[in-house]
């Protein structure tokens, strides 16, 4: 047995989402390469690495978006509440309503803020008017967004500010009622105080949901997460327990990545 | 490189150039740019000009038309050359009713071209298709309307206008439009061949929109689980209107003034019936045929005010767009 294998090792009860050997391909390029790890139900999981080292192509295999372009492919198991939805037979719009994702920029939808968190509930429930209003705020309450746009839920998503589009995606997000939130650098283009809301909500987010989010931002992944992987070059080189990672790394070069005397 | 502090590199690096020197090619420079203002809005003007040259001398050559007939002329159906009584309904009418068939199969057709060309389509397929809809778009009309006469024509007559009649005609209300003589020529036909000929405008102008659209848009919308017709219908859509909006109108315009195609096809009879195989007229049709022969001042007069007509809904298309455009945007909600 390696020190690789020995670093990535962590044994979580039932976790919400297991990867096994997940191989990724961008046509001939092997992009992950038998990543291993285990996602713990109501945690916060941090994916950090330098750029290009398949942090954001690892969460894009966990909804199957990659699947939207020609030529990208998995091989491998991620067990999703133990069934693998790699799978051929997994249905992807299914899957996605499960597991949500928010992107590095803010991309409300061009509608109504109301709409915006309308849409994706409309398309798996048939609400009345009322309950989808009660939908709505309660969505935007979770996203700390409420107070802010309740006077204006008619007017456009695109009239916000960028931290304010970026709560009204997590609340469109955490509106479908998904069991994960796939959180893709959240706070990458926002100043400090949205950052510092976002991550707050993170934070009351994790006692419904599973969060799994890709951040540069190492403070970002100390302060927040419960959990942490250091990917390099498509591999995994360690995952454990955020305090662990930060404070006694196993592997040196982890070591070096968080201490910033990386390359 | 700029602003070098050392006195030593500045003098290395640039010969100082004298004060005469510089004042002599700014003066140049200015009067360059000087020139450059003026002949650019000269070219600019020149397009507004023409536009009041060719209104101008299309209201002229129809004032004596509209000082006999008055408003009238719009709302008659007698087209008389040898009575000399003129009337612009007809042609008004076969003009609005071609081009309305013309986009009600061309638009949904052109959506889903450009939704298979951006979202659907293999990537081995994609440029040959996209060449195929340009090289339609390249055609030129001549070919759309002996193709029409020729071949989609007779073809329509034995094939498709029987079976229309069987059922579409058998309805109430609605029957009486696919009723009457299979001949292959009239308003259907000319508005078929139509919205052949506006699809390639519309489809390749709504796939370039399309394709504007950022990715990480549709994949937040994939993301929620919405399918290829929920994301392309419910933000993509949204997202592109006034690109949407604008290629239709290219198609629309195209429809209105289409001339040899819809001269081929039509059928060329001054009247107005509400079946719509048979013959009729549209206004470019009727000023194609007859500009030639046209005998009397009062007959070539009438022509012109036509044109004028055509000129006008044209202008009204456009206006229309335009507050169409404001509406939707308003029910974004993006206005506060």
């Amino acid at each position: 047995m390696n020190t690789m294998s020995e670093a990535t090792k962590l044994h979580i009860e039932s976790p919400k989402i297991w990867v096994k050997n997940l191989d990724f391909y961008y046509g001939s390029l092997h992009s992950l390469k038998g990543v291993n790890l285990q996602l713990a139900a109501n945690k916060v999981t941090a994916f950090i690495g330098p750029s290009g080292c398949g942090k954001s192509t690892l969460l894009r295999t966990l909804n199957r978006m990659y699947d939207l372009y020609p030529g990208q492919r998995a091989t491998g198991e991620i067990l999703f509440n133990g069934k693998n939805i790699l799978a051929k037979d997994q249905d992807l719009n299914a899957l996605r309503a499960r597991v949500g994702m928010v992107f590095q920029k803010p991309t409300p939808f061009p509608m109504s803020i109301y709409d915006n968190i309308a849409f994706g509930v409309k398309l798996y429930e048939k609400l009345s008017r009322s309950d989808m209003d009660d939908r709505v705020e309660w969505a935007l309450r979770k996203a700390a967004l409420w107070e802010e746009v309740k006077d204006k839920l008619n007017n456009s998503g695109l009239g916000l500010s960028g931290g304010q589009q970026q709560r009204l995606c997590i609340a469109r997000g955490v509106a479908v009622k998904p069991e994960v939130l796939l959180l893709d650098e959240p706070t990458s283009a926002l100043d400090p105080i949205s950052t510092a809301k976002i991550e707050e909500l993170v934070d009351e987010l994790k006692i419904d949901y599973t969060i799994c989010m890709v951040t540069h931002n190492m403070q970002q992944a100390a302060r927040i997460s419960d959990y942490t992987a250091y990917m390099y070059l498509g591999e995994m080189i360690e995952f454990g327990q955020t305090d662990q990672i930060f404070i006694k790394p196993q592997k040196k070069q982890t070591e070096d990545y968080i201490t910033g005397r990386f390359g | 490189m700029n602003a070098v502090p050392s006195e030593i590199t500045a003098k290395e690096m640039v010969q100082p150039i004298s004060q005469e020197a510089l004042a002599k090619r700014m003066r140049w420079q200015r009067v360059g740019d000087f020139v450059a203002h003026r002949v650019t809005m000269l070219f600019a003007l020149l397009v507004l000009l023409l536009l009041v040259a060719i209104m101008a001398s299309l209201v002229l050559g129809a004032l004596p038309a509209f000082q006999k007939f008055g408003f009238g002329f719009l709302s008659s159906t007698t087209w008389d050359p040898v009575g000399e009584e003129f009337g612009a309904l007809n042609a008004i009418y076969g003009t609005l009713v071609t081009s309305f068939i013309a986009l009600l199969f061309g638009v949904p057709v052109s959506f889903g071209i450009a939704v298979f060309l951006t979202e659907l389509c293999p990537n081995w397929l994609k440029r040959p298709m996209g060449v195929a809809v340009e090289l339609l778009a390249g055609i030129p009309s001549i070919i759309y309307g002996m193709w029409g006469l020729f071949f989609f024509a007779p073809f329509f007559a034995e094939h498709v206008q029987p079976v229309l009649m069987d059922t579409l005609g058998q309805l109430p209300y609605v029957g009486g439009m696919f009723q009457g003589a299979p001949m292959g020529l009239g308003t259907l036909t000319a508005g078929l061949i139509l919205s052949v000929m506006v699809i390639p405008f519309i489809a390749s102008v709504m796939r370039d929109v399309f394709e504007v659209v950022p990715a990480v848009l549709k994949e937040s919308a994939y993301g929620l689980g919405a399918t290829t017709w929920e994301v392309m219908w419910n933000v993509v859509l949204p997202y592109t209107k006034a690109g949407v909006v604008g290629g239709v109108m290219l198609g629309l315009g195209r429809a209105l003034g289409e001339t040899m195609a819809v001269t081929f096809v039509i059928g060329n009879a001054h009247n107005i019936d509400l079946s719509l195989f048979s013959p009729a007229t549209s206004i470019a049709s009727t000023l194609a045929n007859e500009f030639a022969e046209a005998s009397g001042e009062l007959h070539m007069s009438s022509l012109i005010a036509l044109g004028l007509v055509l000129f006008f809904i044209t202008f009204v298309v456009l206006v229309i767009a335009k507050l169409m455009l404001m509406r939707l945007s308003k029910g974004e909600g993006r206005s506060t």
